[in-house]
């Protein structure tokens, strides 16, 4: 492939976002395993990072995402500080939910970022809300909706996306296709497959390599300027894969031995992505450097949050509700 | 003042907060028709089909796209047709709607309102049937109203509207056509119990329409020289623990009525509240339905009810405890 010059400064910002992803998660899986820092449960993104890049790459800072439990890439990649992400996930003041919900509910509102989703697919009709939300306000923004294959299976894929459908609301729906439903290969529990279920309900429907982080952009960015000028909802089915396991502690046995190390070694979205920079002429010291900014910005995350205090105990009786809020009763 | 039905205060109460704010609307099955139960008869014509919306039948869809809408800035009124369908969406107003604000650290709110009429209601069965409030006060983010009366009706619909938290509003079907007096300048407020007869010797304390066979269970015991006070909680969660804790305190016996199974019912929470506070004179009872299910035939159904005799006869056998 010939990239022109320009294509050269997207390549590197998305590589840029993509080592932040994978540096992020690799610093946090550190933390949990060396440290014991990361004290529930996180679940990597590790060898899907370029759906989250590409997809929210031509998304302004007022659309808005949703995201699932395995959340870290895409809110890195809408601009979420990664500092309050870290600190989140140890669970201490100043993380991006105060400590409340870890890294199954990491949000960040001031980026749009409506949250992660401890419930597989639940985000799927709140996603379309948020649009029919845009839509009754006279909005021009759109919303952008993630979630993995085992989603799919859930009844809100379908009441979502006919919700969205038959309220011609502003969405992309996006099943980020890692192959697995926590330990159990998807395809072993699905009947048909998921893009026919979204042509199905009447979306028009892009089926895309999702490790492949330049033509995926491109696709998205189709995508999202047809659904911001026709208002009306689309889905994309980008295949990936899961280089960890289903939790940072998972060692994902039920895998075909070798299938992780090989895809690791030859469907690698960031060497792919690598690989086009080298042959476009960028120096690899240059993309070195921007793995290494990567991970010392992670590691300096990591520094901060494990300096930084436990949330003031009191804190969790606020944010319940207002009305008959649990700091006006006795225990 | 004017004369109402208790659905007629609740669209009343609708309309003049759309009028209000044009980012309230409502949304639920067959709302351009008027609602199942015509609690929104009129209201398209007035707001139009995208405030006054139509909805597949997809409860989980329906509250958790309005829970979206309302993260985006508008301020939903979500219908649920029955109370007994909107466990179709228990993961969206459990683990979702009640929970954001929290776990998001306080970035969200989920000012929604969300309508499911409850109770038996004719032969409906037993999934149409059910009372099921007490599980929502179990949940920690909920607000829980069971309005009785058509100024509650009115009032408290109202402040669910105004309200920034989720409110599950669960309105009674078999009182919708029971007209009373609305006084549209009295305000509501959650946790605020409606003393709706005073009295001296027992304290009667309900909710929904139970609460309104209470008032009527405390005609009957005047007639036999009890005086017997009435209080209708209004709202669940929070409840006016004051006023009962005030009126059991001058009365000295309780019974809480209400139409839920008994066994885990809120009444169970009443009567611990005050039995952890005071030394009683009788001890307190509880009605509420066997721990059975609603049949649809009506000499069975009524197998399942507190009636208004059964609310008197416990109230006498607390006056006849201090007499034993």
């Amino acid at each position: 492939m010939t990239l022109t010059n320009f294509d050269r400064e997207k390549g590197l910002a998305r590589l840029a976002t993509m080592e932040r992803i994978r540096a992020f998660e690799e610093v946090a899986r550190r933390a949990a395993v060396d440290e014991a820092l990361v004290l529930g449960a996180i679940h990597l993104s590790i060898g899907q990072e370029a759906v989250a890049t590409a997809v929210i790459e031509p998304l302004r800072r007022d659309d808005y995402i949703l995201s699932t439990h395995r959340g870290h890439g895409h809110t890195l990649a809408k601009g979420a500080d990664a500092q309050a992400m870290m600190k989140e996930l140890l669970g201490r003041e100043g993380g991006c939910c105060g400590g409340k919900g870890g890294s199954m509910h990491i949000a960040d509102f001031g980026v749009r970022m409506l949250g992660a989703n401890g419930v597989v697919g639940a985000n799927i009709t709140i996603a379309a809300g948020a649009a029919h939300g845009i839509k009754l306000l006279g909005g021009d923004q759109i919303v952008v909706c993630f979630f993995g294959d085992g989603a799919a299976n859930r009844g809100p894929f379908l009441e979502g996306l006919n919700w969205a459908g038959v309220f011609d609301l502003p969405i992309l729906f996006v099943c980020e296709d890692n192959r697995y439903s926590a330990s159990t290969l998807t395809s072993d529990m699905t009947s048909g497959n998921v893009a026919d279920r979204a042509r199905a309900l009447g979306l028009p429907t892009t089926e895309a390599d999702g490790n492949d982080v330049t033509s995926l952009a491109a696709t998205a960015a189709e995508i999202t300027a047809r659904i911001r000028q026709t208002g009306k909802p689309e889905f994309l089915h980008a295949r990936t894969y899961r280089l960890s396991g289903h939790t940072y502690f998972d060692p994902a046995t039920y895998r075909p031995e070798g299938e992780a190390d090989e895809m690791r070694a030859t469907r690698c979205p960031i060497a792919k992505l690598r690989g086009e920079l080298v042959q476009a002429g960028v120096a690899e010291g240059d993309l070195d450097q921007v793995r290494q900014a990567a991970e010392e910005e992670m590691d300096a995350a990591l520094d901060a949050a494990r300096d930084a205090p436990w949330p003031a105990a009191a804190s969790v009786f606020a944010d319940v509700q207002d009305i008959g809020s649990p700091t006006g009763e006795a225990f | 003042m004017a004369r109402m039905t208790y659905a007629d205060a609740a669209k009343l109460a609708v309309a003049e907060a759309m009028r209000a704010d044009p980012t309230v609307w409502c949304v639920g099955e067959d709302l351009g028709r008027g609602g199942v139960f015509k609690q929104y008869t009129g209201l398209v014509e007035e707001f139009g089909p995208r405030r006054i919306s139509d909805a597949p039948i997809s409860e989980a869809a329906i509250m958790g796209a309005a829970f979206g809408a309302a993260m985006a800035g508008t301020r939903p009124i979500v219908e649920m047709r029955f109370a007994d369908f909107a466990l179709c969406a228990t993961d969206e107003l459990v683990n979702q709607i009640a929970k954001a604000r929290f776990m998001f650290g306080g970035q969200s709110r989920a000012p929604m309102v969300i309508r499911k009429p409850m109770g038996m209601w004719r032969s409906s069965a037993a999934q149409h049937s059910q009372s099921l409030e007490s599980w929502y006060v179990h949940i920690p983010g909920l607000v829980v109203c069971c309005p009785a009366t058509p100024q509650d009706n009115y009032a408290m619909m109202k402040a669910a509207i105004a309200c920034d938290d989720p409110v599950v509003y669960l309105e009674h079907k078999d009182i919708w056509a029971t007209e009373g007096e609305v006084d549209t300048s009295l305000p509501g407020r959650f946790g605020k119990a409606d003393i709706r007869r005073a009295g001296t010797d027992v304290t009667l304390v309900s909710w929904s329409n139970t609460a309104n066979l209470c008032v009527q269970a405390a005609d009957s015991l005047a007639e036999d020289g009890i005086n017997a006070e009435v209080i209708d909680l209004v709202s669940l969660w929070p409840w006016d623990k004051q006023a009962v804790l005030a009126s059991v305190k001058k009365t000295g016996r309780l019974v809480v009525a209400h139409e839920a199974v008994c066994v885990a019912g809120f009444g169970a929470e009443v009567v611990a509240t005050v039995a952890q506070t005071m030394v009683l004179k009788a001890p307190p009872v509880r009605l509420g339905s066997p721990r059975g299910l609603i049949a649809y035939a009506p000499n069975l159904e009524d197998q399942m009810r507190v009636t208004t005799d059964m609310i008197a006869a416990a109230a006498k056998k607390t006056m006849e405890f201090e007499t034993a």
